[in-house]
């Protein structure tokens, strides 16, 4: 009793059909174009802030060209390192790591992966494109009003954010851009978490049931979750901070305040109020950009070590614990604003709990390897590099979810090590993986496997050359977010860590040309893909690379196996497809 | 027996109609409802946090006519709540022109609630009240309350736009059974909204002898 589904033809115009489409393959690369513009801007900004860190004194007119104004004179200001780290912290958070691997790859493959058609709400996912594009532009505005872009970093902490240009440049116009833009982000983050989680719920295809779904499905699904509990109370909170800013309320400004020798008006509110809803918001956020590296990795081992995952079952449950833990330990954040230590044991304990889940998925990882005939393919080794970095990350985390130790490396270079890796990097290989997985399925040609393997040891090395000298930095005290390393005698010995991380970051930075270079090159030169280059068992597999437009044609797929039939005893080939007739075996 | 439950978890499930027997519609309804309530309850939770953390919040709220207003606000909106459900029967009954006329009430409701509301907000600006002062000290008493209940009325007002768009559509046979009562869980949404709002903003602040 297969059920004939509605074809619809692919929209004729140039206009309805690549630009305002309600297409989901559409829609998922013009999620990954944004997010490939998003990152080449942040580089850039952190290309800045290197610089300036490592040779402090030095003038940069040929750098300065991009930003005259702020630049003037050639030099990066302390005022204008800050504008710097609030964009670049603002732009991969949300534009990068947010945009593409959930809003790229999830609205790419989610339907594909669970044999539906579509989203379910295809307007509203295209409504979702664009109000992110809007997101993104409306934040980038921030760079060329007066004042410039904001200085409160991408956590825009109150009261810094809530008083107004009177506190520093950027606090002006340039945080009412900031906050407008996160706000649409939530809006365009609903729209999407909507679409993901009915779609995974309803139009699943016959046989496609909850304990078929590839792990990557799981994990958008989860991700879904978490953005449609967590954006809201930052939509909440930005609205606060919005009225604090031009309505004169004083939700975030404590009475008595004194700014440049002005006792400002506003009275009696609380700047740990905007620490508890935006970290409610900003450790579910964490896991928002992570845990679709998680389910890509998950997929990516399993393809390439031929082997069925270890542990699917653990490994769901793990995503969902993971999920649900994250929004118990928002305090990890907080624990110098002057807590109880009660609560700072409480919310200390809830984050080293989250270590358990976490192992879990490491060793389910570790154990598919095992004693497997891996293929080091590109996205093997990304996916690889992912569970390192994973593990890197993950160890400094624990260091500073306690109380004690945590103390002391608040707020130094040894955070930034910890968030870079766990969360920049290890989402980004996350999205490396998925971009050379899928890239056959995505345009019908290979990209190249040399240039690949290049990008991968380059890119690997240098994350590791870049960020363990941070951890030194931070245990040795240097402040996050400074400037002025010159200024301080503390300081001076460290300098030349400094100096390379520079050149480490530029070495890494300058390797992401191969990528870019492989990736376009390859959508007009490279070798044609078959339909199934990698053999492999989920559904995107079994139809033409690039997808028609309604993927499957007028007869939805039947599904009889489970995503991770690798080398099953007794089959014909290592791999059987989730849509092979059944067989006597169980799934 | 162990065998048969073997069977059943693994039972594969036919395709085509929803697994968890909801429309997707309504899924989505349900979902945007758990997003909105979760911004509210960021509000409300800040609301009370500097309402604790202030050393005297004010109480000025009369019994009349205060609170006797906004006794009979939450009467319009809990009527149109009862209304809206009755149209919601009607529709399942496939009674159009009755569907119609319980929405037109409900969205009466709805716009009585908002002109009363204007009216107490046009009276506290009159006494002196804005986002950054009040006659009765702690700024912050302003500010939370237009915020919160701003944003409830925006959500009363988007709320009747919506049901005359239904109700224009069910007139002309346009929407479903399931259109309409989606429309209707919006509306009890902001009703319930409104159950938290009227306590904690009001009823928390009336005068004490
Ligand atoms: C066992 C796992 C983890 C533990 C115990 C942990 C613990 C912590 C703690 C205690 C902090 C606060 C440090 C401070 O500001 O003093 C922190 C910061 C941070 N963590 Fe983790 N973490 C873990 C995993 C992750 C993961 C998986 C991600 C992202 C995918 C992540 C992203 C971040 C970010 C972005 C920050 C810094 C935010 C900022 O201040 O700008 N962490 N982590
Ligand atoms: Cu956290």
């Amino acid at each position: 009793m297969t059920q004939a589904v509605a074809t619809h033809e692919a929209p004729k115009s140039f206009i309805r059909r690549y630009i305002f489409s309600t297409d989901h393959k559409v829609i998922g690369l013009q999620y990954l174009f944004l997010a490939m513009a998003a990152v080449t801007i942040g580089i850039v900004l952190s290309i800045y802030m290197r610089l300036r860190l490592a040779w402090p004194t030095e003038r940069w007119p040929l750098l300065a060209k991009l930003f005259p104004q702020a630049m003037a004179g050639g030099t990066i200001s302390p005022e204008f390192y800050l504008s710097l780290v609030t964009m670049h912290g603002t732009i991969m958070v949300f534009f990068v790591l947010t945009t593409a691997p959930l809003g790229g790859f999830g609205n790419y493959f989610l339907p594909i992966q669970v044999g539906a058609h579509d989203m379910a709400f295809p307007v509203l996912n295209m409504l979702s494109f664009w109000v992110t594009l809007a997101g993104f532009l409306v934040l980038l505005a921030a760079f060329f009003v007066s004042g410039g872009a904001p200085i409160s970093g991408w956590t825009a902490y109150a009261p810094l954010s809530a008083v107004g240009e009177i506190a520093g440049p950027g606090l002006g116009m340039g945080q009412n851009l900031w906050i407008v833009s996160i706000a649409l982000f939530c809006i365009a983050s609903l729209l999407g978490a909507l679409n993901f989680i009915t779609t995974t719920l309803n139009l699943r295809t016959k046989g496609m049931s909850m304990t078929r779904l590839p792990l990557t499905v799981w994990a958008w699904f989860t991700t879904a979750v978490l953005a449609l509990l967590a954006f809201p109370v930052l939509l909440a909170g930005g609205i606060l901070l919005l009225l604090d800013r031009v309505a004169g309320t004083s939700f975030f400004v404590p009475a008595g305040l004194i700014v440049s020798d002005k006792i400002l008006p506003h009275k009696g509110g609380s700047p740990l109020l905007w620490q508890h809803l935006f970290w409610f918001f900003g450790h579910p956020e964490v896991y928002i950009a992570i845990l679709p590296g998680m389910g890509i990795t998950s997929h990516v081992l399993s393809t390439f070590a031929r082997k069925p995952i270890f542990g699917y079952r653990a490994m769901v449950a793990a995503i969902f614990a993971i999920g649900l833990l994250g929004f118990l330990v928002w305090g990890h954040h907080m624990f110098v604003s002057g807590m109880s230590p009660y609560s700072a044991i409480a919310f200390s304990l809830l984050t080293l709990s989250i270590g358990v889940p976490s192992a879990i998925k490491t060793f389910n990882w570790l154990a598919t390897l095992y004693k497997a005939q891996i293929r080091f393919t590109v996205p093997m080794l990304f996916a690889l590099g992912f569970v390192s970095i994973f593990v890197t990350g993950g160890l400094s985390g624990i260091i500073l979810g306690q109380t004690s130790l945590d103390i002391p490396m608040h707020d130094t270079y040894f955070v930034v090590a910890h968030f870079h890796l766990i969360m920049g990097v290890a989402a980004i290989f996350g999205i490396f993986a998925g971009t050379y997985y899928w890239f056959p399925k995505m345009f019908g040609r290979m990209m190249n496997d040399a240039l690949g393997k290049l990008h991968f040891w380059l890119t690997f090395i240098g994350i590791y050359a870049i960020f363990i000298p941070m951890h030194i930095l931070g245990i040795a005290g240097h402040p996050r977010r400074y400037a002025e390393t010159a200024g301080f005698d503390f300081l001076a010995p460290l300098q030349p860590i400094h100096v390379f991380i520079t050149i480490a970051a530029l070495v890494t930075a300058a390797a992401q040309v191969l990528f870019f270079f492989n990736f376009f090159w390859s959508i007009w030169k490279g070798r044609r893909a078959e339909i199934n280059p990698w053999r492999a068992t989920t559904l995107e597999w079994t139809i033409p690379s690039p997808p028609p437009h309604d993927n499957f044609g007028p007869q939805a797929p039947v599904v009889h196996h489970g995503p991770y039939e690798y080398s099953v005893p007794g089959a014909a080939e290592d791999y059987i497809l989730q849509t092979a007739p059944p067989t006597a075996m169980k799934s | 027996m162990a065998e048969h439950i073997e069977r059943l978890r693994f039972a594969e499930w036919e395709g085509g109609i929803s697994p968890f027997a909801v429309g997707s519609k309504k899924l989505g309804m349900w979902l945007f409802i758990v997003s909105d309530s979760l911004t509210f309850s960021g509000l409300l939770v800040g609301y009370s946090y500097v309402r604790i953390a202030s050393e005297r919040w004010p109480m000025p709220f009369e019994l009349w006519p205060t609170i006797v207003m906004a006794t009979l606000m939450t009467f319009c909106l809990l009527s149109s709540s009862l209304t809206m459900a009755l149209a919601v029967r009607a529709s399942s009954l496939g009674d159009r022109s009755r569907t119609v006329r319980f929405i037109l009430l409900t969205m009466l409701g709805g716009i009585l609630f908002i002109l009363l509301h204007a009216k107490e907000w046009a009276g506290l600006i009159a006494e002196g009240v804005r986002m950054w002062e009040n006659p009765w000290g702690v700024p912050l008493f302003g500010a939370s309350f237009f915020t919160l209940t701003g944003l409830h009325m925006l959500h009363v007002a988007s709320g009747v736009i919506y049901l005359g768009v239904i109700a224009l559509g069910v007139s002309r046979g346009r929407f479903t059974h399931e259109d309409v009562e989606i429309s209707g869980l919006y509306w009890h949404f902001v009703d319930l909204v409104w159950m938290f709002i009227f306590p904690l903003v009001y009823l928390l602040s009336v005068k004490m002898p």
